[in-house]
């Protein structure tokens, strides 16, 4: 049967409506009013990239012209070195932000719609429990990463921008820094790093909303401060650190995963972030044990806010 | 083809049975109202029949079990619940963009012609809204949605006498046809005995009360009796027995009005009398008295 034969043969019912609605659009549209209710998402990020921007343009009027001339007898290895540290630090800055971003939004998401009675308005739309819950947990998968991505390409962009402006004032090339950023790796990089990151990541955002739909009040402190007890616990009782190197290596195992680790000249471990490793990533174990952790934990909460009502 | 059926449906918070093994038969094209003092079980029935608790027992809405099925059967489905639930950080257009995406049976015109009547701007918050209003915007995105089961649990709870009055003659003008049906709880009876169909009094999770309105007017009967009258008055096995100014007035079932036109004038009680009549003796744990 053609489309048009559709069309003609009866009018469109309702039912006959929804079925053609696609079952993707209460998703989008679940999407959407998370990014209404938390516009923090994107705000936190784009004010730390602001005020890393201005404190870089500051200095930068204060780089005194010796210092700059230092720079320009630096070979040119090491002068891409120097000149990527203001990115560095603002990549490492927005990042930090994204990180604290989710793990706020995660405690709150399935708190706040029972705190203010909301989960009632939700419940009374035909928008299934795991709908709801895949775009909450889409948002520190996937829409966070995203929009770190932007706004740390945007933030890269301006510095660079600014570079050409400040650089000749010192008596340096206007595109020494533009010259040291090779742009499509760097993109390469970024975006590797935060899928990286999102993955090895998602326990802790199963977690975190885990307890959001769970705890009455306090969420931050159910879910921080069973596992601080028991690694205080297990310190003291058996000498030993097994839970807090867990918890450590959860929040930021990833980079030391997914980069090359060379053995650095002192004996210290030196993380290489232009090497990025995703065969040593994909191999290994904590990454598919976190992944699994994570499935189960997120089905916890498909199957716990069934049974939510409000508080 | 009936809009709820209930055979048995009964749950229990631990040792506290809010529904006790309740039956329920609703017909499409009523309006129900379920009337019940606090605690008596009306938002736990309420719960089952939208999907939102758990419950023991048979319960068919539209055809559906509302657990397994809620986001299934909220197309056909719409709630107002007691108190405003309206997230108050949405604006009004995002609330009118979400319904519209959501929902399939949701006509956008519809709700913008409601709000147009109102003095409610679509880029207000919810949050700056007065009670009031974030009740009539619920109403406007629930009129526009096309649905066969209406459920409103106490909707015009902390509305002033305006709002409420409002709030009913929309419904009834706007809303139902007889395609639709109507389930509401209230306290405020007297505001929705004309409107209702049919009447169902719940107590410590029974029905005790399950009746039309045609049958309510026909069975239930109320007399102002003369002191003189009394006892033979009383000899008809009156429900119930109030002073009103020192007289007495006598409410029954079921007896021959033409016999109880003897004593005075007959009228048909209102609900809040029926109400007192079959429940107030027994409703101690509302007023923290266990009996």
């Amino acid at each position: 049967m053609s489309p048009q034969e559709i069309v003609n043969g009866a009018p469109l019912d309702g039912a006959t409506q929804s079925r053609l609605l696609p079952r993707t659009r209460p998703f989008y549209w679940s999407v959407r009013r998370e990014i209404w209710e938390n516009r923090s998402i994107y705000i936190a990020p784009l004010a730390v990239a602001a005020v890393v921007l201005f404190g870089l343009v500051v200095g930068a009027a204060h780089l005194p012209t010796k210092a700059a001339h230092i720079i320009t007898t630096l070979d040119a290895s090491r002068q891409a070195q120097a000149m990527s540290i203001p990115y560095d630090f603002a990549a490492f800055a927005i990042l930090v932000a994204s990180f604290i971003v989710c793990v706020f939004y995660s405690l709150g998401a399935l708190q706040n719609e029972r705190r203010d009675r909301s989960i009632l308005f939700w419940k009374s739309m035909p928008v299934s429990d795991l709908t709801t819950v895949m775009a909450k947990a889409s948002v520190p998968l996937v829409l966070v990463p995203l929009v770190t991505f932007a706004i740390i390409m945007a933030t890269l962009l301006v510095i660079l921008a600014i570079s050409m402006i400040i650089l000749p004032t010192r008596g340096l090339p206007a595109t020494m820094l533009v010259a040291a950023f090779p742009l499509g790796r760097t993109m390469l990089g970024l975006a590797y790093t935060l899928v990286v990151l999102a993955l090895w990541h998602a326990p802790i955002w199963g977690w975190l909303m885990l307890v959001s739909g769970w705890a009455r009040r306090a969420a931050f402190l159910w879910a921080f401060g069973p596992p601080l007890a028991l690694s205080v616990f297990e310190k003291l009782a058996f000498n030993t650190s097994y839970v807090w190197s867990l918890m450590h290596y959860r929040v930021t195992g990833a980079l030391s995963e997914a980069f090359d680790v060379k053995s650095g000249h002192n004996g210290m471990a030196q993380l290489d972030l232009s090497q990025m490793d995703p065969l040593k990533f994909m191999f290994t174990p904590g990454l598919w044990v976190g992944l699994m952790v994570a499935a189960a934990l997120f089905a916890a909460v498909v199957w716990q806010r069934r049974y939510r009502t409000p508080i | 083809m009936a809009c709820i059926e209930a055979h048995g449906l009964r749950k229990a918070y631990g040792a506290t049975v809010a529904l006790d093994s309740i039956d329920l038969h609703v017909e499409t094209g009523r309006i129900l109202g379920l009337i019940g003092p606090n605690g008596a079980g009306k938002t736990t029935a309420l719960s089952a029949i939208l999907g939102l608790s758990s419950y023991e027992g048979d319960l068919k809405v539209l055809g559906r079990d509302p657990w397994r099925d809620r986001d299934a059967l909220m197309r056909d489905v719409c709630f107002i619940a007691d108190v405003a639930v309206l997230p108050r950080w949405m604006r009004v257009s995002q609330a009118l963009d979400y319904v519209a995406g959501v929902h399939p049976r949701f006509d956008r015109a519809k709700a913008e012609a409601f709000l147009a009547k109102t003095d409610i701007k679509t880029t207000s918050l919810v949050r700056a809204l007065s009670k009031g209003m974030v009740t009539q915007l619920h109403l406007a995105l629930i009129m526009a949605i096309d649905a066969k089961l209406l459920v409103l649990d106490e909707p015009t709870l902390g509305l002033d006498i305006l709002y409420r009055k409002e709030f009913y003659d929309t419904l009834l003008n706007d809303y139902f046809d007889h395609s639709r049906t109507i389930v509401v709880t209230t306290h405020q009876v007297e505001e929705v005995q004309h409107i209702l169909t049919d009447l169902m009094f719940i107590n410590r999770g029974h029905i005790v009360l399950d009746c039309s309105m045609e049958a309510f007017e026909q069975r239930y009967a109320e007399v102002m009796v003369p002191p003189d009258q009394l006892a033979q008055a009383r000899l008809l096995g009156p429900l119930h027995e109030r002073q009103v100014f020192g007289r007495s007035i006598l409410l029954f079932d079921g007896v021959d009005r033409k016999r109880l036109a003897e004593f005075g004038e007959v009228r048909t009680p209102s609900i809040a009398d029926l109400f007192v009549a079959v429940i107030g003796a027994d409703a101690a744990p509302a007023k923290g008295v266990a009996a």
